[in-house]
């Protein structure tokens, strides 16, 4: 019972980070706490990619101080999870540059507080 | 309010409902630690026969070094739109002489700790660069490590101190030279008659600092690429931080 918990726990930490980051998306007051949430369900990604990469008794993909025969984890996950966080980087710094540009044309961060282009062009 | 407590009732059934779905599906995944790995079966044999002890750097700049050149470029384009996108009106040019670049407000243990791990955290993200193919690490991770690095410049002394070390002229030119050399490094193969990209130096022996043949290049090139495009985003963004903060001077 333990050991089959301990099997799903994994996945479900990953569903549980996933999960938590679309609530803050949905109910969220500031466009900067959107994106740091976005990072978050973004994050689920990496724990769950880890999780399939990861086998009993193995060590690091990195042979610089083991055997060659050495029983490792899977490397193109994790080279799938560094691809992921990149990407993940570039847009954060991209969401965040909008965001920016939003504060100085509309002087609010608050998604529920937008104002579309025609309301900005009538003032 | 209650607008608030709409949003926050849908979303929380919302996520109810996502939540047993991904739990159901979950109950159906292989067990963790059980799961076959194919790729990673031949990954690892190929990574050894060009003697790359780190194999995800091989899988990232020798296997799937194609992926990763368009990985590099996604970094590079999404750094170019942020910058246009930060970059700064005629009507705040106009106040930049008027933005304060005064000592920051931060403790003196910052400013010590600040000013002590600078040089460290350079070295120390120029060796993870530079031991991609031996050692965890590579050109994406020391080239982050080496950009925020500068910035304990700003942390630890002002604004002013981080602008003398970091021209950003230069760093233009260093993330252009890095997204280049990537693909420069990928084209030289065709010269001895391999295709694209191919890893065709000698690979040297396992586990040396000269391995890996142009792994060890894509990763010099990646790392040049992404130090430079975080410092010149963070020279963005800091330069609208003064200008917000001068902004509201005025107001």
């Amino acid at each position: 019972m333990m050991g089959e918990l301990l099997d799903v726990l994994p996945y479900a930490v990953a569903a549980w980070v996933l999960l938590v980051g679309c609530y803050g998306i949905a109910t969220s007051r500031s466009f900067i706490h959107v994106v740091v949430c976005l990072s978050l369900v973004q994050s689920s990604t990496y724990l769950l990619l880890l999780m399939i990469g990861w086998s009993h008794d193995a060590t690091a993909p990195v042979f610089a101080d083991v055997s060659t025969h050495a029983r490792v984890v899977d490397p193109v996950v994790q080279a799938l999870t560094l691809t992921d966080i990149v990407v993940g980087g570039a847009v954060t710094a991209l969401l965040l540059a909008l965001t920016i540009q939003l504060a100085k044309r509309q002087g609010s961060i608050d998604p529920d507080r937008l104002r579309s282009l025609e309301e900005e062009l009538e003032e | 309010m209650s607008r608030q407590l709409a949003s926050r009732t849908l979303a929380g059934v919302g996520v109810l409902g996502a939540g047993v779905l991904l739990l159901l599906a979950l109950a159906d995944l292989p067990r963790l630690g059980d799961v076959p790995h194919p790729y990673a079966a031949r990954a690892v044999p190929a990574a050894l026969s060009r003697d790359t002890a780190n194999v995800v750097s091989s899988v990232n700049f020798d296997l799937r070094a194609f992926d990763t050149l368009g990985e590099e470029f996604v970094l590079f384009a999404a750094a170019v739109s942020a910058l246009l996108l930060l970059r700064r009106f005629r009507d705040e040019e106009e106040r930049e002489g008027e933005a304060s670049f005064g000592p920051r407000d931060v403790w003196s243990a910052v400013n010590l700790v600040g000013f002590a791990l600078l040089a460290p955290t350079m070295m120390v993200g120029l060796y993870v660069v530079a031991h991609g193919a031996v050692s965890p690490g590579g050109g994406f991770q020391g080239g982050a490590v080496l950009a925020t690095g500068l910035h304990l410049a700003y942390l630890a002394g002002d604004y002013r101190v981080l602008r003398r070390i970091r021209p950003v002229a230069v760093f233009d030119v260093a993330e252009a030279v890095g997204a280049a050399g990537f693909v420069l490094v990928g084209v030289s193969a065709l010269f001895v008659g391999e295709p694209f990209l191919t890893n065709w130096l000698p690979t040297g022996t396992l586990a040396d600092l000269a391995s890996a043949g142009t792994v060890e290049l894509f990763n010099v090139a990646v790392g040049m690429e992404v130090a430079s495009a975080l410092v010149l985003l963070l020279a963005k963004f800091l330069d609208q931080a003064l200008v917000v903060r001068g902004g509201g001077d005025d107001g």
